[in-house]
């Protein structure tokens, strides 16, 4: 060995080659290591980039034109679209709307956690409440929208269901009343996705440990009082939350306003607006506008949301 | 166009740059459009051949074998021809306009509503002089620019009104109405005799039967340039112009009851049925719509003679006025690779596939023939063609009619009207002042822009 060290040596290299063969290979794979994950990576990437950064960047590009959603030619008009927005008073009236929603949001907060705190306790049946409660936002939305059309059309369940209790003086035109529909959509909404709220704060519940409401009750705290200050307090991010998506979520309704009433009757939201405007009316530009705008009021409000609650941990998003 | 392409690949990656690419040719080809120049397109001469991709709206005649029929019969014609492809489109104008951003939409398509006159030639082969086309073909105006006519229309329809012979008959209504007050009378007889049906269905709920009331503007003063001399009128609801006229109607028949309990539940298809069977009067529809009902009364057991056809209640110097205009016209893809094809299947349509008898409308060819079952109609209305717009102003009524809001052609702008006439919200001259306004505001817009 000590002979043939020398001449295996390379002329010039004062580093015994021997000692450094392992760590190259080492480097090689860490190389390879290092690109590997990132063609794992690549594959999303790319398909994130080309089917939403891709066309976000065109959206932002068309609401600064006139483009009626044909033209070979796209002429620049500025901030003209984003002025009509906030200005033309149909545009400003399914803002209006959303306020029907986002008052629906409340009430269906209220109910989740209403239930959620009742299954927290020992129930009968648990697993079965907590299915039937979930169900509903399991069922397609293009179907909710055809079930509630058949219940509530003149004549329909919901009207034979209240003459059979006496209670003919309560029906009117659920969706052919302006008074009422916005009203009655709104209901809808609240049947759909009240599982969704009632599910996250259950699971939120869950996390309290057993043994604090043993004390609780030991302490003479009845079951008012273990909610308002146990459960609460251990679920305020979580109610939080709901707050946050509430309020994006009354701007964006779509589904069901627009599979019952096609956005008739002044029931038309946000995003209805925005689809008759690009596909119905051919203002491209102008319905671009609104989806940026959409974009922007829940890129806010959840900004704000993380400056008033910074100390929360939220990652349920 | 390839250099905005090679500095995409310099700067995203690979992958992603390809489907850029993709993207950058769809958008890079504007205004080069008809790259393959002047094709022969004379089916006498260039001798129709090779493979063929139809575009069309008619989904039920697709599905009940109407369309193999035709391929049939065009194949006999042109043996040369190879597979032609007919493809149906349920959301027809939606989803023909989305890929009209690409290059490949058929050969032979119908044109969509949105295309305005000045756009046709970015996306559509001229099939020849307009002058010259008249000689032939009827309706060719509405989808013609400077002098070139881009589209030939399949069928012609007049527009008046379906009803239900035996519910008018049986509330002692036998005359046309021939004022909107008498018909509204009408409606009322109608409504005391049979309490629980709709006299009038509006279909609001589905929305695009409603557009179809804009097509009387015209028929009622009887009047070809109607519609050209809204793009100067001020104030067209008013003075008893055509448009005060027509959504005055809209307004009077919903506020005093007349129409469905609650038109948030309507529906089309049901509608046909409840035509059939007597539970609604009368459905404001163009006469494509008697096949459709006739059919529908044959299924539910009753005859087809009970689908009337009647005139909008008005009258100028005793006489009915229909307009009379082609329904799509059918046209041939700039970009096709075989126009020649194309142009065949066009003029073989028109003239030897019997398709607009069979749907009981008028000919596309200037000596057609008039179906049996329309010319009791005809012969009592005279037919109003409306003017094409002057020459340079082809796109001028839409873009009024965009720039105000209005847009007379949407469901929407009538929706609202029925909106207002059932909530009280605004009254009939509130809708009429707040239109002017929006109007007139268009007008200055547009001239001054």
């Amino acid at each position: 060995m000590a002979l043939m060290t020398p001449a295996r040596r390379a002329p010039g290299r004062a580093v015994d080659p021997s000692a450094r063969q392992p760590g190259r290979r080492v480097t090689a794979r860490r190389g390879r290591d290092r690109v590997v994950p990132y063609l794992f990576v690549l594959a999303p990437i790319v398909l994130l980039v080309t089917f939403t950064y891709v066309p976000v960047a065109n959206m932002f590009f068309y609401s600064v034109t006139d483009w009626d959603g044909l033209d070979r030619v796209k002429n620049f008009v500025g901030l003209a679209n984003y002025v009509d927005v906030f200005t033309e008073p149909d545009n400003l009236r399914v803002f209006v709307v959303s306020l029907y929603y986002l008052g629906a949001s409340f009430v269906q907060m209220a109910l989740a956690l209403y239930f959620a705190t009742i299954l927290s306790f020992r129930v009968r049946l648990k697993n079965l409440w907590k299915g039937i409660l979930f169900f509903p936002y399991l069922i397609n939305g293009v179907a909710i929208g055809l079930i509630f059309l058949n219940f509530i059309r003149p004549g329909g369940g919901l009207d034979s269901a209240l003459l059979a209790v006496g209670l003919e003086s309560v029906i009117r035109q659920w969706t052919g009343d302006p008074e009422v529909i916005n009203y009655t959509l709104a209901a809808v909404s609240v049947w759909r996705y009240m599982g969704l709220n009632f599910v996250m704060f259950l699971g939120a519940i869950a996390s309290v440990p057993g043994e604090i409401y043993e004390a609780a009750e030991l302490d003479g705290a009845n079951r008012w009082h273990q909610f308002r200050h146990l459960i609460l307090p251990a679920i305020k991010p979580i109610v939080g939350l709901s707050f946050i998506l509430a309020i994006s979520g009354s701007l964006s309704v779509f589904e069901v306003p627009y599979i019952m009433t096609n956005g008739g009757n002044g029931s038309e939201t946000f995003v209805i607006r925005t689809i008759k405007m690009a596909f119905e009316n051919n203002k491209v530009g102008l319905a671009s506008a609104m989806a940026v705008v959409l974009l922007a009021i829940v890129l806010v409000v959840t900004w704000i949301q993380r400056r008033l609650v910074p100390e929360e941990r939220v990652d349920l998003t | 166009m390839l250099l905005t392409r090679t500095t995409r690949t310099a700067v995203v990656v690979a992958a992603t740059a390809a489907m850029l690419g993709l993207a950058a040719c769809g958008g890079g080809s504007a205004g080069e459009g008809g790259e393959s120049g002047a094709q022969d397109m004379d089916p006498e001469t260039c001798g129709p051949a090779g493979d063929l991709t139809v575009l069309t709206w008619r989904t039920d005649l697709v599905e009940d074998g109407t369309f193999d029929d035709y391929v049939a019969t065009f194949k006999e014609a042109y043996p040369e021809i190879g597979d032609v492809d007919i493809q149906g489109i349920t959301d027809y104008e939606g989803e023909v306009k989305t890929r009209m951003s690409t290059d490949d939409y058929g050969d032979v398509l119908a044109i969509p509503g949105s295309v305005a006159p000045d756009q046709l030639s970015q996306f559509f082969e001229p099939l020849g002089e307009l002058s010259e086309m008249q000689t032939q073909y009827r309706w060719v105006e509405p989808e013609s620019f400077e002098g070139l006519s881009y589209g030939i229309p399949v069928v012609g329809n007049v527009m008046g009104a379906v009803y239900n012979v035996e519910v008018f008959e049986s509330a002692g209504v036998t005359d046309f109405a021939t004022t909107p007050e008498e018909f509204l009378s009408d409606l009322e007889a109608v409504k005391a005799a049979h309490p629980d049906i709709a006299p009038l269905y509006t279909n609001y709920k589905d929305g695009w039967p409603l557009t179809a009331w804009q097509s009387y503007a015209g028929g009622v003063s009887g009047d070809p340039e109607y519609t050209n001399g809204m793009t100067t009128d001020e104030a067209p609801w008013s003075g008893g112009g055509d448009m005060e006229v027509i959504d005055g109607l809209l307004y009077d028949v919903v506020a005093q009851g007349l129409t469905e309990a609650d038109p948030t539940t309507t529906n089309w298809e049901q509608s046909k049925q409840m035509l059939a069977t007597g539970q609604i009067g009368v459905m404001m529809l163009g006469s494509w719509a008697i096949p459709q009902m006739q059919d529908a009364a044959e299924a539910a057991g009753e005859t087809r003679d009970i689908i009337g056809y009647m005139p909008f209640p008005a009258q100028v110097d005793g006489t009915f006025h229909a307009v009379a205009g082609g329904d799509y016209n059918l046209a041939i893809n700039v970009h096709s690779s075989n126009k020649c094809a194309a142009r065949a299947w066009i003029d073989w349509f028109n003239h030897e596939s019997g398709f607009s008898e069979s749907q009981i409308g008028l000919s596309p060819l200037v000596d057609g023939p008039v179906p049996e079952s329309l010319q009791a109609f005809i012969d009592q209305v005279e037919l109003v063609e409306m003017a094409p717009a002057p020459e340079g102003q082809e796109s001028l009524f839409s873009d009024i009619d965009t720039e105000s809001g209005i847009l007379t052609t949407s469901p929407d702008y009538r929706m609202k009207i029925v909106d207002d006439a059932r909530s009280g919200a605004r009254t009939k001259q509130q809708v009429f002042d707040d239109l002017n306004a929006a109007w007139s505001e268009a007008i200055q817009a547009v001239s001054g822009g």
